[in-house]
């Protein structure tokens, strides 16, 4: 007698690349606008950047109904947070409720894959990488998503990340201008868009400062 | 005491668990745009059973309060039962009497709630649906799935016409479209899907949704054509094929 199976998955993949660079005093946060599912394409103009908080701000790609309920659990926990504490939450703060609000559903997981990025207390560019089930580390940069493994490499070899076995540890902020950052992040995309079907169409960059934040919106091959 | 539950297993097609479903009865594609004044949807009126075509007079395309249209495909006896909630939801809408209603945005993310929840229970609602509307001159047209994927556009479809409506309407959609162009354009996109979808069937009705208010249309036929030199004399230079 064996266990009958579901003959659907409560699981999707929609697609699209999220990634984070930080810098010494800004912080840049962006992700295509592709929405997918198997080889179609849904829409070509969906944000999957959400404002968590005054100084934190997350992209998600994977399996969007999960990011949205993921984004939505921390958009009302912060709220909370404000009405508790009269403050926004820091950067790290949200990472770390991040981190537990995925690991909460670890035996039917989010599955969201998520860049989190914003400055610390201090005003540096902080950004925060994590895996499905809340698995996370602070780094210089990162980045997720159906792109990320054509990204990655490229970031490792542009960025020179220090390594991780150092002694003192060296930190991965990069001393990059946050104009050559911008220009770099677009770089990124206009790549992953060759390459992976489900990367492209446009790219939304969210630039973090002491000043504010600005966005910028560039366009991406549509095919 | 042997339990009957195992004796019947050939019988039942899922056991007692009141959860995974296979879809019954099925409605195809549903197509909706954005015009000038407001939203068309469009829909046809066929209830498949597997591979029959068992019910030809379904509605799939219905009002949803004073400013929104939702129109659905996949299982029929569940947008049934999503009617019997949207009911619900907006009688108490209406009971605060408070002069406020419920606009197209916010029920498009009540039925995503709704189909997100019944897929986290593993027990969904098998279907796709589209929701369009008008309040307060905005337009809004949106789409959610069965697991709860969703998302707003300037032209939305499930099903199959995801793949044979959503080409044409990228190539020929426009935001300042007529009514009368509209339904040519929806007309286009449904005369495609019938040629090409074999769930299809060729009775249709078009709904509109303006500030102004809902019409849907009377069931109507399209124009087919099939004269093509190909199918005329489909044996020449092969004969003895079929």
């Amino acid at each position: 007698m064996t266990k009958e199976h579901a003959n659907w998955s409560p699981y999707d993949n929609n697609g699209g690349t999220c990634v984070a660079i930080a810098g010494a005093d800004y912080c840049v946060i962006a992700a295509d606008t592709r929405m997918s599912t198997g080889y179609s394409i849904l829409t070509r103009d969906y944000s999957k950047i959400c404002k968590l908080a005054d100084k934190s701000y997350m992209a998600s790609s994977g399996f969007q109904a999960d990011v949205k309920a993921l984004q939505k659990v921390l958009s009302s926990r912060h709220l909370i947070y404000q009405h508790q504490h009269n403050k926004q939450m820091s950067c790290p703060a949200m990472a770390q409720l991040l981190s537990n609000t995925l690991y909460y559903k670890r035996f039917f997981p989010y599955y969201a894959f998520n860049v989190l990025g914003g400055l610390d207390s201090e005003g540096k560019g902080c950004v925060f990488t994590y895996d499905a089930v809340g698995s996370y580390e602070r780094v210089g940069y990162s980045a997720q998503g159906s792109g990320a493994t054509l990204i990655t490499p490229f970031l490792d070899n542009q960025l020179k990340s220090p390594s991780p076995l150092l002694l003192p540890a060296k930190d991965a902020v990069t001393p990059l201008s946050e104009a050559e950052a911008v220009d770099l992040v677009k770089t990124c995309f206009a790549s992953a868009t060759e390459r992976d079907i489900y990367t492209g169409d446009s790219v939304e960059i969210i630039i973090l400062n002491a000043k504010g934040v600005r966005s910028e919106t560039e366009q991406l091959r549509k095919d | 005491m042997v339990s009957s539950q195992n004796e019947n297993r050939l019988l039942s097609s899922e056991g007692d668990s009141q959860r995974t479903q296979y879809p019954y009865v099925t409605g195809t594609s549903v197509i909706g745009i954005k015009y000038k004044d407001g939203i068309l949807m469009a829909a046809d009126m066929g209830g498949s059973y597997g591979s029959t075509i068992r019910y030809k007079s379904v509605e799939r395309l219905k009002q949803v309060g004073k400013h929104s249209l939702i129109g659905a495909s996949g299982e029929i006896s569940d947008f049934q039962e999503i009617l019997r909630y949207l009911d619900e939801l907006i009688l108490h809408d209406n009971m605060w009497d408070d002069g406020n209603s419920l606009g197209p945005k916010e029920v498009h993310n009540y039925l995503t709630r709704v189909m997100y929840n019944r897929r986290n229970k593993f027990d969904p609602l098998w279907n796709s649906l589209i929701l369009g509307g008008v309040k307060n001159g905005k337009k809004y047209l949106g789409s959610v799935s069965m697991i709860g994927v969703h998302f707003e556009d300037d032209h939305v479809a499930t099903g199959f016409g995801n793949h044979l409506a959503r080409p044409i309407l990228r190539e020929e959609w426009r935001e300042d479209l007529t009514f009368e162009e509209g339904v040519k354009l929806l007309e286009k996109c449904m005369r495609n899907l019938l040629y090409r979808d074999r769930s299809a069937v060729n009775k249709l009705q078009i709904a509109k949704i303006t500030e102004e208010g809902l019409t849907i249309s009377q069931p109507y036929s399209l124009k087919t054509f099939w004269n093509f030199a190909a199918f005329q004399n489909p044996t020449v230079g092969a004969e003895g094929s079929w």
